[in-house]
């Protein structure tokens, strides 16, 4: 399995499970886009450390509609043909149903479901020209398994894999492809807002009994941009341990 | 005269465009030949047909005039009334 030859663009690489993505791509053999929304140091320091040449990592607010119009036709400029988009973009904001306010689930769908949108319909004329192009959603767990204190989230993220099949089935006939991955408890600095009672509900209910690399998810994310899975679409796959099983 | 040049050098682009599109004999592209019935474009189809029309003319086609271009013909009046033949 190798990304050679490939031009890929992926939302929040600078930590964690995006930064993951971006070195897996690149070590692959991708040339690889990426995005921060505020770590511009951590970004650089990703950047640097790329295998290969041609990278490139720029600021974008993907909640702001114009702000991704204007940083995707700069990648589209610098880099031609896009074959693979990762929306990995994302954010929590935790809080029981009776104690959530209006600005947390908005700004929780605004990140994790519009973000998604606003980048899909960017780089959709560029990817419907190469006629082999893969997306892949970033999803999670919570989208199929829920959570208490996450409504917001799982909103988002069951939306997300919702728009996956759809676009799926728009845009299967011209050979690309969109799956989502649904990564269940990794370490991330995400993880680590979770609290003492969360952590332990999940290492007890993997049946891996520990927690995942953002590595594991990477190498999940790769498979679904290479040629390897060509014949997949439409799917979320589970990159969980065990933790949830459908 | 050499606006009829033009004119018909757009027509040809046209065609061109649509016959490399929709992948249909040429013969059968004809001005009253409506791209989903006659010609058997789906809506992608349409869409990816005025992306290619955009970029070969320089022009934005708004969603609302799209969805009024259902025939050869609707294309190259459009473009006629846009200056662009």
């Amino acid at each position: 399995m190798d990304l050679k030859g490939k031009n890929i663009f992926i939302t929040g690489g600078s930590r964690g499970i995006g930064a993951a993505i971006v070195k897996k791509c690149a070590e692959l053999g991708a040339r690889v886009a990426f995005t921060y929304s505020s770590a511009e140091a951590q970004a650089q320091a990703v950047l640097s450390s790329l295998p290969g040449t041609g990278h490139m990592t720029l600021k974008m607010n993907v909640t702001n509609k114009e702000e991704v119009d204007s940083g995707s036709a700069k990648v589209i400029e610098a880099f031609g043909d896009i074959h693979g988009v990762v929306n990995n973009a994302g954010i929590t904001k935790d809080q029981l149903l009776l104690r959530m306010k209006d600005e947390d689930f908005d700004a929780v769908l605004k990140a994790n479901l519009y973000g998604t949108f606003y980048v899909s319909k960017a780089f959709a004329k560029n990817l419907l020209k190469t006629r082999n192009a893969s997306v892949v959603n970033i999803s999670s767990v919570i989208g199929s398994a829920g959570n208490a204190g996450q409504s917001n989230y799982a909103a988002s993220k069951a939306g997300l894999e919702g728009f996956t099949r759809s676009l799926a089935l728009e845009l299967g006939s011209r050979n690309i492809r969109i799956n989502a991955v649904a990564p269940g408890y990794i370490k991330s600095d995400m993880t680590e807002a979770l609290s003492e009672d969360q952590l332990k509900y999940f290492s007890e209910k993997i049946p891996l009994g520990r927690a995942g690399e953002p590595a594991e998810v990477a190498q999940t994310v790769a498979f679904l941009l290479s040629d390897a899975s060509s014949y997949i679409t439409g799917q979320t796959l589970h990159v969980n341990g065990g933790l949830y099983l459908n | 005269m050499e606006l009829q040049g033009e004119h018909m050098a757009v027509q040809a682009k046209v065609k061109d465009i649509i016959v490399d599109q929709l992948g249909v004999d040429p013969e059968k592209v004809k001005l009253e030949s409506k791209f989903i019935e006659d010609l058997g474009a789906d809506s992608l189809d349409i869409v990816e047909l005025v992306m290619a029309m955009e970029e070969e003319f320089d022009i934005e086609i708004p969603d609302e005039d799209a969805e009024k271009l259902k025939t050869v013909n609707d294309v190259q009046s459009y473009l006629v009334s846009k200056g662009k033949a």
